[in-house]
């Protein structure tokens, strides 16, 4: 019989021949050490949490986006008619859920304010064990909800937000937005400003001093300052405000004869009839009839806004009374379940959880970072926009972006905007170093 | 020179709502001694007097039109306010002019509210010091808010303004200017023109009739009127419902110009206080001046070239001003010898 030795060495050994030996399996497990995530649903619900305004300023448009996240979350489940599923391609959702199971949702209220968004999301998170937050109206929302999923390793869908910084500046690894930004609306606009306004004007612009408003007057001077545009002001004012005589008045005998407003919900159904009170459309200056612009509007503000957006200019992300078939599919679906064509807010909100739905099946696992990846790049057609690149540079969409016009004569609330012309999206894809930012790590952390 | 003219009347119709609010302010606690803190939500009911009322006034009656369908198949509503179909073109006109119209409706029910105020609860307060009045009228102002709230929701209900008015008067052919020099809304030239009416006619009620008589007196010596065997108390409840209507009527002609929602109280009782204030606490003629006067201020404040110089002075002006005027002259500009000096 061999004597078996017992001796520090032999123990050292020994110890460590067992722990390679226990940890074995591992090494041949795909990621086994970072496959903890936060909420992960293997063992519990999948939860969607949709964070929109349902108070404050913009609530009529979160509102709206709402209905389309709710619509999104039955056609993915299977019920209903499916709506965009049909024509979205390519598509690996299969109408049994998300890897089949079923998708639940939470609501939040952000109430149009940037703390409460934030706050809200958080809530979702940790109290709901929401896999994925979603909901915007407010580019100030939108960077919060980002920025905070970013460190609770949660992706974060966003809905309606226009401002540069949000796929630029302040672009996040686990941020998406389908939503158009105030670069591409300049870009989009500015030929048809040229085309019924002329190359020979002074711009007066009225902007909400937040970060959309910044960025959509600094796309849209340049846009038209590369016109041959001249700005003769930019004056800001403050978010929520209900009385813009104050501001109007300068407008009047400032030597411009364009007054663009860089308002968006509220504050534009607001300005732009009491511009209209103030006589502008009805002045000449510089020899040319007084014009407003109105760079970035929607159905709900035109509606708002009554009389006083007729003829007025603008630009859409996406409008129902498109021919494609995407969007007659979509409008169908959704005036079905609604009794109302569906608006641009409702629109991007379905169109942005299917998005995550279908990364999701394509990844094959919640993984963010294996989510994210199915995103980056990600090239499809069939959601209303034409073919639609998801940019892995800045997870920023680029598909074509509508020109709209008030209707002169609608016949009702729902018809207020004219589709007037399209931008491809050739031309409103920019070089993303444009407006720096990093996207950062993949790997998720902890919530 | 064009643009100081502009915000001349910017400033004024401006202060025309600064000054019929804080006339009822200076109503309430000249006669009843009162701090009412829930006067801005009086502005905010009568915004909402104009809301419901144009909310009964179109009450729609929905037929479909079988020729027309919708893009997802079903046949088109056809909406028409009931008005309409009951009185015609006559109808169309009560639509259109509903914001006016609506002063027929917010009169009693802002007198009303305002007795049921001061009988309900406020007088319980008279003797109480002025820090608790506060709080309870705050508390009144929130609650009513929030009834507001639960009942027409958070969002902002814009009320249109006559179509006639929705036009700019070109004011300066009138001062024999070219034409389009000098244009100003004719709604807010009517709202100027509402809160002179308004303001004079309760100048002239407390100055040319026997009930003003008793209430001026009684604003002066309470006591003494009591003694004379007036019961002052039910004319100080009449003069609070008064109050009311002056604040609710105000509010009701300024919905066009703001969408009214659960919280303008709330914006208007700051700088409403803030211009009795500077008037004069109990000083009627003081209120009206000081709220002319510091619209003014603000609307001037608000050019650009004033702007450039100080950023964002056209914010605080007024509260700067209220700072100044407590610091120098506490009884405010023309306030009584005494009140809110030690």
């Amino acid at each position: 019989m061999t004597k078996i030795r017992v001796n520090r060495r032999s123990v050292l050994k020994g110890t460590g021949a067992g722990i390679v030996a226990l940890s074995a399996p591992h090494f041949f497990i795909r990621n086994a050490w970072a496959q903890q995530f936060c909420n992960d649903p293997t063992k519990g619900k999948i939860i969607f949490g949709f964070n929109v305004p349902q108070t404050g300023t913009y609530a009529e448009e979160g509102l709206e986006q709402l209905t389309g996240y709710q619509l999104a979350i039955k056609h993915i489940n299977g019920e209903g008619d499916g709506g965009l599923l049909a024509s979205f391609k390519p598509n690996s959702l299969k109408g049994n859920g998300v890897l089949g199971r079923k998708v639940e949702y939470v609501t939040g209220d952000t109430q149009t304010n940037t703390d409460a968004a934030r706050d809200g999301a958080r809530r979702m998170i940790e109290r709901d064990k929401a896999i994925m937050v979603t909901g915007s109206v407010t580019s100030g929302e939108a960077i919060a909800q980002q920025s905070l999923c970013q460190e609770m390793g949660v992706i974060y869908m966003s809905g309606l937000t226009h401002s540069n910084d949000t796929t630029g500046k302040d672009k996040r690894r686990y941020g998406f937005r389908h939503f158009f930004n105030a670069y591409q609306s300049g870009v989009a606009i500015a030929p048809f400003l040229a085309q019924e306004y002329g190359k020979d004007r002074r711009a007066y612009h009225l902007t909400a001093d937040y970060t959309w408003g910044w960025t959509q007057e600094e796309s849209i001077k340049a846009a038209t300052e590369a016109l041959g545009w001249q700005t003769v002001a930019t004056v800001r004012t403050p978010l929520g405000l209900g009385d813009y005589s104050q501001y109007l008045t300068p407008v009047l005998n400032s030597g411009a004869d364009v007054l663009i407003l860089n308002h968006y919900g509220h504050d534009m159904v607001n300005s732009l009839p009491q511009a209209v009170q103030f006589g502008i459309k009805e002045r000449q200056a510089n020899g040319k009839d007084f014009e407003i612009v109105v760079p970035m509007f929607s159905e709900l503000m035109a509606v708002g806004a009554g009389d006083a957006v007729r003829g007025i200019i603008g630009t859409q992300n996406w409008n129902w009374q498109l021919d494609d078939e995407a969007s007659k599919i979509f409008t169908k679906s959704y005036g079905e379940e609604y009794g109302a064509p569906p608006s641009q807010s409702a629109h991007t909100g379905y169109v942005q959880a299917i998005l995550y739905a279908d990364a999701v099946e394509r990844a094959g696992t919640f993984y963010p970072p294996e989510v994210i990846k199915a995103l980056e790049g990600f090239e499809f057609d069939g959601m209303g926009n034409g073919p639609t690149l998801y940019r892995d540079t800045d997870h920023q969409c680029f598909k074509e972006v509508l020109v709209v016009r008030g209707n002169e004569k609608p016949t009702s609330r729902f018809d207020v905007l004219d589709v007037i012309g399209k931008t491809s999206r050739e031309e409103v894809t920019y070089d993303p170093s444009i407006f720096g930012g990093e996207l950062g790590p993949y790997e998720p952390n902890q919530c | 020179m064009n643009a100081l003219l502009a915000q001349l009347l910017n400033g004024l119709d401006k202060g025309g709502a600064y000054a019929l609010i804080a006339l009822g302010l200076t109503l309430v606690f000249g006669t009843l001694g009162v701090v009412n803190f829930a006067h801005g939500a009086l502005f905010m009911l009568g915004c909402f007097c104009a809301v419901t009322f144009r909310y009964l006034i179109t009450i729609e009656t929905v037929t479909t039109d079988p020729t027309r369908t919708t893009p997802w198949g079903a046949p088109v509503e056809v909406r028409t306010p009931m008005v309409q179909e009951w009185f015609g073109d006559f109808g169309a006109v009560m639509v259109d002019y509903s914001v006016p119209i609506s002063l027929l409706l917010a009169v009693p029910v802002m007198l009303a509210i305002g007795i049921a105020m001061e009988r309900g609860l406020i007088k319980h307060f008279y003797k109480r010091t002025h820090a608790e009045q506060i709080l309870v009228t705050f508390g009144l102002a929130i609650v009513l808010q929030e009834i507001v709230k639960s009942m027409f929701g958070a969002n902002p209900i814009p009320q249109p303004t006559p179509a006639a008015f929705r036009v700019a008067a070109d004011i300066g052919v009138w001062f024999g200017m070219d034409p389009h020099v000098l244009t100003y809304p004719w709604w807010r030239l009517i709202y100027l023109l509402f809160s002179v009416i308004v303001i004079g006619g309760v100048f002239a009620f407390l100055h040319l009739t026997t009930f003003g008589m008793v209430v001026r007196a009684g604003m002066a010596d309470r006591e003494t009127v009591g003694l004379l065997g007036i019961d002052i108390d039910r004319k100080f409840t009449i003069v609070f419902g008064l109050a009311a209507v002056v604040a609710g009527v105000a509010g009701v002609m300024y919905t066009p110009l703001l969408a009214p929602n659960y919280h303008l109280g709330m914006e208007f009782l700051v700088l409403s206080f803030v211009v009795v204030v500077v008037g004069g606490m109990g000083s009627l003629p003081g209120a009206v001046a000081a709220g002319f006067l510091l619209g003014i201020l603000q609307s001037f404040a608000s050019m650009t070239e004033i702007k450039s110089l100080i950023p964002g002075i056209d914010q605080v002006i007024i509260y700067l001003v209220a700072v100044v005027i407590l610091l120098v002259r506490p009884r405010g500009l023309m306030g009584r010898r005494g009140i809110m000096e030690t």
